[in-house]
């Protein structure tokens, strides 16, 4: 890049704030960017804007009582963030969840996870300046997934649907068919979508060796999620460190070469159909039976610390539980995987303009809810 | 499967190269000193073997008496993991060494760990508050702490 | 890779001028901000009667409200989804999200509210135009909902700003936040669009503020 040194001109580098309510900064996130004319030379990210405390909360509630709060940590895909805490008190606790609230576990995770992916994606494209068309379009499929829910369990958001040793209710009858009519539906819109835009050159120009980040940069900065599958590591916790029922399933885990934001967009959109296929093999395994352990509403886990892991639209979600024997965890801390992949994007961003910035900030993909927990 | 490597592996593999780092062995868990914190880090990162080279999360608990700061480490390559705990006992200032160095991905952890817990991190490039604004009064997760 | 620890600039110390900021805020924010338009709830069941030149300006004001961009948290995904194509917003004239708030004239506060976000929610709220509205959005918004023991939760956007809806909810589903507009309508319905001229300062008159 040719700086203005080379030009003979006397500059100076100037400080730019993009403040905590901006169009595109998904949430209240704030930078102060260096800049030497339109090239950035630093970034300082600025969170805590929506910083509620609540690990702090947590403290104050019982086992149960914690799991509305976890759904408004990572607020696109809130039944993740119940499952990834639902598993660690179990594991604490000792209690086997019953094969059919597995099975609507890993149901609600998939879907969460199309969702998920159908805003990541919109987000990234509207930031990319396809002002609102491709998300509106994807916005729909979530709204057909907003029903789902809630002829599941009444929501469409927040669910509160996990209990620890499964759900709260059963799947109403009508659930399964309209999944099941659901899908085929999702397939042929992906498809089409796809068509437009694989090979779109605008997205080529723009989301094309824009953002490299290198694989042992993203191993260095624990990157998760899309964004390191992208760079080339191989890493899928549904594959790694199987949890719940994933063993049983087959499915790919795409990855991609080079690590620019056109890769993390091709992986998200591959991890979609991966899901579908998750989704097709589920419905034709769902037994009957229980759907949820025997445990008591108000459980006591013996003293002890657990953590446990799963792998969200985003990456990594852990819970790191501590209890004493008594009603409330003594300590809970949340491993958020928004924060902990924005540790890359300094080293990202360096040496890119400032519309570039706002498109590699797109494609990581991040909540504030769970960066600022 | 990643599976967690028995903390009775390291345990002889780090008694012999640093004599008196290790002070416990739990189940899975490998408590050792805080000054010896850092060459431990960089051994278990380096060595062929062992290869721990993805740090998942740093965490940070306040038992009454002292505080205890979590690490724990993934090899990506052998597909086990481990956990590391520090002790500080001192309630005023407490301190230990920093992984930002080391781990990238440690930046923004510590820096947490800071401003809700208290505990520095020597050698962290940048040790400010991450959340709370600077002026404000107190660690809020400590167990003391009285809004 | 080596950690650039020198910024251009002293941000420890710019820090630590915006935290006296929010220290500020928070300790003059103790008591709610009342509703300035509070009599024209009891009116709207009187039926007041306005003149013909203030219900044309009141129309065009209510059926199209451009609102700014605000949404910190979990109640955006429902002011987008509001936005969206299947209740679409744009039907009650809220097309355009205005980014600059001098161009905006409703903050719909979709998020919780928290002290270090609270001096800049005030700067949006100020640097709007009359006539300006605010809704407040969800349980966080009203009272400081699900996190209100926070300690760094404000307990309801009215501490910091005057609201004039209030929309249950968390979050409040679409249906709700378009009836929560439609009663903001109702209100601006009512409002007294063109001031008495012998109120405002005559600028003819010199010397005589």
């Amino acid at each position: 890049m040719t700086t203005t040194q080379e030009l003979s001109l006397i500059t100076e580098s100037f400080v730019l704030n993009m403040g905590p309510a901006h169009p595109s900064t998904h949430g209240v996130f704030r930078m102060r960017a260096t800049l030497d004319g339109e090239v950035i030379v630093d970034i300082e990210p600025i969170f805590g804007y929506l910083h509620r405390g609540i690990e702090k909360l947590m403290e104050e509630r019982t086992y149960t009582g914690c799991i509305p709060l976890t759904d408004r940590l990572d607020y696109v895909n809130a039944m993740n963030n119940n499952f990834a805490y639902c598993l660690a008190v179990e594991k604490l606790a000792g209690v086997k969840v019953p094969e059919r609230g597995e099975y609507i576990r890993v149901i609600t995770a998939e879907l969460q996870r199309i969702g998920n992916h159908c805003l990541a994606i919109g987000a990234m494209l509207n930031d990319a300046g396809a002002l609102g068309t491709p998300f509106f379009y994807l916005w729909r499929q979530r709204e057909k997934i907003y029903d789902l829910l809630e002829m599941l369990c009444g929501q469409r958001l927040m669910q509160n649907y996990m209990r620890i040793g499964g759900m709260s209710q059963d799947m109403p009858d009508e659930f399964l068919p309209a999944l099941a009519k659901f899908i085929p539906q999702l397939d042929s819109f992906m498809n089409e979508f796809d068509f437009f835009l694989k090979q779109n050159e605008i997205l080529y120009a723009r989301a094309k060796k824009v953002g490299i980040l290198p694989k042992d940069v993203a191993i260095n900065c624990s990157i998760s999620g899309p964004v390191a599958r992208a760079s080339g590591i191989k890493r899928d916790l549904r594959k790694d460190d199987p949890y719940s029922i994933y063993d049983r399933f087959k499915f790919d885990i795409p990855t991609g070469e080079i690590g620019d934001c056109y890769d993390r967009y091709r992986v998200r959109i591959e991890e979609m159909r991966q899901s579908t296929r998750i989704l097709e093999q589920a419905i034709k395994q769902v037994p009957g039976g229980p759907f949820r352990a025997d445990v008591p509403q108000v459980i006591r886990p013996p003293v002890g610390e657990a953590y446990a892991h799963v792998e969200g639209p985003k990456g990594e979600l852990g819970f790191y539980v501590v209890s004493d024997n008594s009603i409330a965890p003594y300590r809970c801390h949340i491993r958020s995987t928004s924060l902990i992949n924005l540790t890359a994007l300094r080293q990202m961003v360096r040496g890119w303009k400032v519309a570039d910035l706002i498109i590699i900030f797109g494609s990581i993909d991040i909540t504030m809810g769970e960066v600022d927990r | 499967m990643i599976a967690a490597l028995p903390a009775k592996d390291i345990v002889s593999k780090l008694n012999a190269k640093f004599p008196g780092a290790v002070e416990e062995a739990g189940a899975d868990a490998v408590l050792v000193k805080a000054d010896s914190l850092l060459a431990v880090a960089e051994y278990l990162k380096t060595t062929d073997n062992l290869k721990f080279d993805y740090l998942n999360y740093v965490t940070s608990i306040d038992y009454y008496s002292y505080f205890e700061v979590i690490y724990m480490l993934t090899s990506l390559t052998h597909n086990r993991s481990v956990v590391l705990k520090v002790r500080c006992y001192t309630r005023d200032n407490p301190t230990v060494p920093s992984l930002a160095g080391l781990y990238e991905g440690a930046n923004f952890q510590e820096r947490e760990v800071y401003d809700l817990m208290g505990i520095t991190f020597e050698g962290h490039p940048n040790m400010k508050r991450i959340f709370l604004w600077e002026g404000f009064d107190g660690y809020p997760l400590r167990k003391d702490w009285n809004r | 890779m080596e950690v650039n620890k020198d910024y251009f600039y002293d941000s420890l110390k710019l820090d630590r001028q915006e935290g006296k900021l929010i220290e500020k805020t928070k300790a003059a924010s103790r008591k709610t901000i009342p509703d300035p338009d509070a009599w024209l709830d009891e009116d709207i069941k009187r039926n007041i009667v306005v003149t013909s030149l203030d219900w044309v300006v009141n129309w065009a004001r209510r059926s199209s409200m451009w609102p700014a961009v605000c949404y910190p948290a979990c109640c955006g995904m429902e002011f987008m989804a509001y936005l969206a194509p299947r209740f679409d917003g744009s039907r009650f004239g809220m097309e355009i999200m205005r980014a600059s708030p001098r161009q905006a004239d409703l903050i719909i506060t979709a998020g919780t509210l928290t002290w270090k976000m609270a001096p800049a929610v005030k700067r949006i709220y100020d640097q709007m135009a009359e006539p300006k509205w605010v809704i407040a959005m969800g349980a966080c918004g009203i009272s400081g909902g699900i996190f209100r023991s926070g300690y760094n939760v404000v307990p309801g956007y009215n501490k910091i700003i005057p609201v004039d809806v209030y929309v249950p909810g968390c979050p409040p589903r679409p249906e709700a936040l378009i009836y929560g507009i439609q009663q903001l309508q109702k209100k601006i319905a009512k409002a007294k669009a063109i001031p008495n001229l012998s109120e405002l300062p005559n600028p003819l008159k010199r010397g005589k503020e």
